[in-house]
């Protein structure tokens, strides 16, 4: 639970100096119960009410970064309508050292490339997980100065054996690779390993009991940088597990499992396992590690991350300027639609596919479908004609024909009458445009 | 030490509607299909029972499709016959419902008369023993005239049927209530007119176990996050003992998905998403496991590769 202003007050040193920018130290709890304002600003807050003030208001999951701007955990609610999910499951694909040299280089390179476009977003894979499955420590380095040289995405080093740990992480430790993993017969080797260089540690322990007393211990080594694993490979046991750590966390500020949680696909089908990641992304995984790294299996997966992690409040939007879809010239038609980003590229989706090179101006409406907007008064005649002129579109095309939505068709009148143009009513639907393109536009 | 797990306690359940009757309910159906009734959240079973799994409702059409040909190559020649067609769906790919959209009704197209949409209707009811759900067209009007027809010509069957939705409610209600059918009922991706209809059709005199609620969903990639959300308010509120939204929840899974473009473009299109083969069966598959995770009860689903795998994952979810 945040603490209240009045709890932060007791904690301050009540000068009433004004030096942190607040005239009173009850205003500046106040501001920093409310997380307008940050401690660091107070010159004179003794080293242990900054301590109890710091873990009280310490979020439900701890931030653990690593790698290349990996971020893992941080997160405060357990559905995605009562605020949003901020961090987006970190997505790491497995590489056993106990493959050859070319099947490793092979693989890193078709990791490399796991990078998407579409509807206007960037998608690109987070890491790769090293793993020991040789048993051999020399190997293991090996593969992971391999790996690492050949990718600066973030690295997971994963062996239960300290030693060869140690000796793939110490050359690396200036990456910032996760490692792991810890365990109850390990864990003072692994965890002062991670300390001494700096570096998260995964707890594994096989259930939650087991892994709450795996992390007292863990803690009481004076480290706290840890990623989870409740130790489950069956998914059903591995969804229960997650809601239970992200459950704990969340209601009852359980500070044991306070961290983010790994997750681990058991499915040898490339397909099977996709479909299992899938309930990980939906449900509290802060990190999924894969063993498919085709395009084709990694693309539906991480479209899914991309609208699950989607703030609710801020839907997606386009740049409401002019867009050009082909080669268009003076006489390309011209759309008119929203900002969007689902309806903005569901046209453009069809208007390609019409293969008439088009323009496409869409209004700035605040992100909302064409719909929302015009109930909302967003997509007004005045406000469409004024876009227009802005976009420059009467110089770009001879004609004078405007295609809007059918579902706005009532604003043609005053449309037309603003702009001088010809208003022509489009279908309702994006996926009318291809046939009434057909019908009228050809 | 052993850690107190927080386990949420219920104060109510998913409501359960049965589909299909047997020739002792008045129907000719070898089996009903039961879904609902579960008391927990998506798979938690530690919580509360998951009494019913998951279905899925495979669709036929009565005119031969224009979906792509990865999946209508798995059909063989059966897309020109429904009943065929309906048959090789639950003989070979297990499908527990068959979802019949009759798109040949659109006055658009081939206007086909509600005689002979029943008679098709008959056809598949004799070609299979699974419940039917049956759809019209794109065409309100000409949907209202198809399904009296349709509803009466299969009077005691407990087809699931649709769509009574906001503005058009009453006309198939009515048949619902008359022929002893069970009804969807469809709201724009936007929980208090999902609501409001419940209340609405109820108040016309219809069980409220005789209605499934159809949130609409986007595909993968294309708004699937707006029917998560909608539908895990839905299904926390029918355990918060929301009676007016406490109906299982069915998904159009396979159109929805099909639509984007990521289940169509080939890889020559699109060389930065690879192979089509397996993303398409995926886009599919993705689109249904979100909808689980969110509380689905009836998938309605196209390609029989995607088919295999959510039943597989239902399985791994059901497993306890």
């Amino acid at each position: 639970m945040a603490l209240t202003g009045l709890e932060i007050y007791k904690q301050l040193p009540k000068k009433n100096c004004g030096e942190c920018g607040v005239p009173t130290c009850l205003a500046f709890a106040m501001a920093l119960a409310s997380g307008k304002a940050a401690l660091d600003t107070c010159p004179y807050v003794t080293a242990a009410a900054k301590e109890a003030l710091d873990s009280a208001s310490a979020p439900p999951i701890k931030a653990i970064k690593f790698g290349k701007d990996s971020v893992l955990g941080d997160e405060n609610v357990l559905f995605r309508h009562d605020k949003t999910f901020y961090h987006p499951t970190t997505l790491l694909i497995r590489v056993s050292d106990a493959l050859s040299d070319a099947d490793v280089e092979a693989k890193v390179q078709e990791i490399n490339i796991l990078e998407f476009d579409r509807v206007g977003l960037h998608y690109s894979i987070d890491g790769v997980a090293v793993v020991n499955e040789s048993g051999d420590a020399a190997r293991f380095e090996k593969v992971a100065s391999m790996v690492a040289a050949g990718t600066d995405k973030s690295l997971l080093l994963l062996s239960s054996n300290p030693e060869a740990l140690k000796a793939a992480l110490v050359p690396l430790a200036a990456r910032k690779p996760l490692v792991g993993e810890a365990t109850a017969e390990n864990y003072e080797a692994m965890v002062n390993l991670a300390k001494e260089n700096s570096v998260p540690v995964i707890l594994k322990a096989d259930g939650l009991d087991a892994l709450n007393d795996l992390v007292e211990k863990a803690q009481a080594l004076g480290y706290k940088e840890f990623v989870l694993d409740p130790g489950s490979r069956k998914p059903v046991e591995t969804l229960a597990n997650l809601t239970h750590l992200r459950r704990l966390a969340i209601k009852k500020k359980f500070r044991p499992f306070g961290y983010p949680v790994v997750a681990y696909t058991s499915h040898p089908e490339p397909l099977d396992e996709i479909l299992e990641a899938s309930v990980y992304v939906a449900k509290y995984a802060s990190a999924i590690v894969l063993n498919t790294s085709a395009k084709a299996h990694i693309l539906p997966l991480m479209t899914l991350r991309q609208n699950l992690y989607t703030d609710p409040q801020k839907p997606i939007q386009v740049e409401p300027k002019l867009h050009s879809v082909g080669e268009v010239n003076e006489n390309s038609p011209f759309y008119v639609t929203t900002n969007f980003s689902l309806t903005y590229y569901s046209v453009e989706g069809e208007v390609e596919a019409t293969k008439i090179p088009s323009y496409i101006l869409p209004i700035d409406t605040d992100g909302t479908s064409v719909l929302t907007a015009y109930a909302a008064g967003k997509f007004e005649p005045d406000k469409i004609a004024q876009a227009m002129e802005a976009s420059g579109i009467a110089d770009k095309v001879k004609h004078r024909n405007l295609i809007i939505p059918g579902y706005v068709a009532v604003i043609s009148g005053k449309l037309g009458e603003l702009t001088g143009w010809k208003v022509v009513v489009g279908p309702r639907e994006s996926s009318g445009i291809i046939s009434f393109a057909k019908s009228q536009l050809m | 030490m052993s850690v107190a797990l927080v386990k949420e306690r219920y104060s109510s359940k998913v409501g359960e509607v049965v589909l299909g009757a047997t020739s002792e309910q008045g129907g000719t159906r070898t089996s009903t299909v039961t879904v609902g009734g579960d008391s927990a959240l998506p798979y938690l079973h530690f919580e509360g029972e998951l009494k019913n799994r998951p279905v899925i409702a495979m669709e036929v059409n009565d005119i031969v499709p224009t979906w792509n040909e990865a999946i209508m190559n798995q059909f063989g020649d059966v897309l020109n016959n429904p009943a065929a067609w309906a048959k090789k769906c639950v003989e070979e790919f297990k499908a527990d419902l068959i979802y019949l959209k009759l798109n040949g009704a659109d006055p658009d197209g081939e206007n086909r008369s509600p005689e002979d949409c029943a008679r098709i209707v008959k056809e598949v009811l004799a070609a299979v023993g699974v419940p039917l759900i049956v759809v019209g067209c794109d065409n309100d009007d000409k949907n209202n005239e198809i399904m009296a027809v349709i509803a009466e010509a299969a009077a005691g069957e407990n087809l699931l049927i649709g769509l009574a939705e906001q503005d058009n409610y009453k006309s198939i209600t009515a048949a619902a209530m008359v022929h002893k059918h069970t009804i969807i009922a469809r709201s724009p991706l936007d929980i208090n007119i999902c609501k409001q209809l419940n209340i609405l059709i109820n108040e016309m005199g219809l069980a409220l176990n005789k209605i499934v609620i159809d949130p609409m969903i986007g595909g993968l990639g294309f708004g699937i996050e707006y029917a998560y959300s909608i539908m895990e308010r839905a299904r926390l509120g029918s355990l918060a003992n929301d009676k007016m939204l406490s109906m299982p929840m069915i998904c159009t899974v396979g159109y929805e998905s099909n639509r984007c473009k990521e289940a169509n473009a080939s890889a020559d299109e699109f060389p930065g998403w690879g192979d089509l083969q397996d993303r398409g069966v995926l886009w599919e598959a993705m689109t249904a496991s979100a909808m689980l995770q969110a509380g689905a009860s009836i998938l309605i689903m196209r390609n029989p590769a995607a088919v295999r795998l959510v039943q597989k994952n239902i399985a791994d979810m059901m497993s306890k």
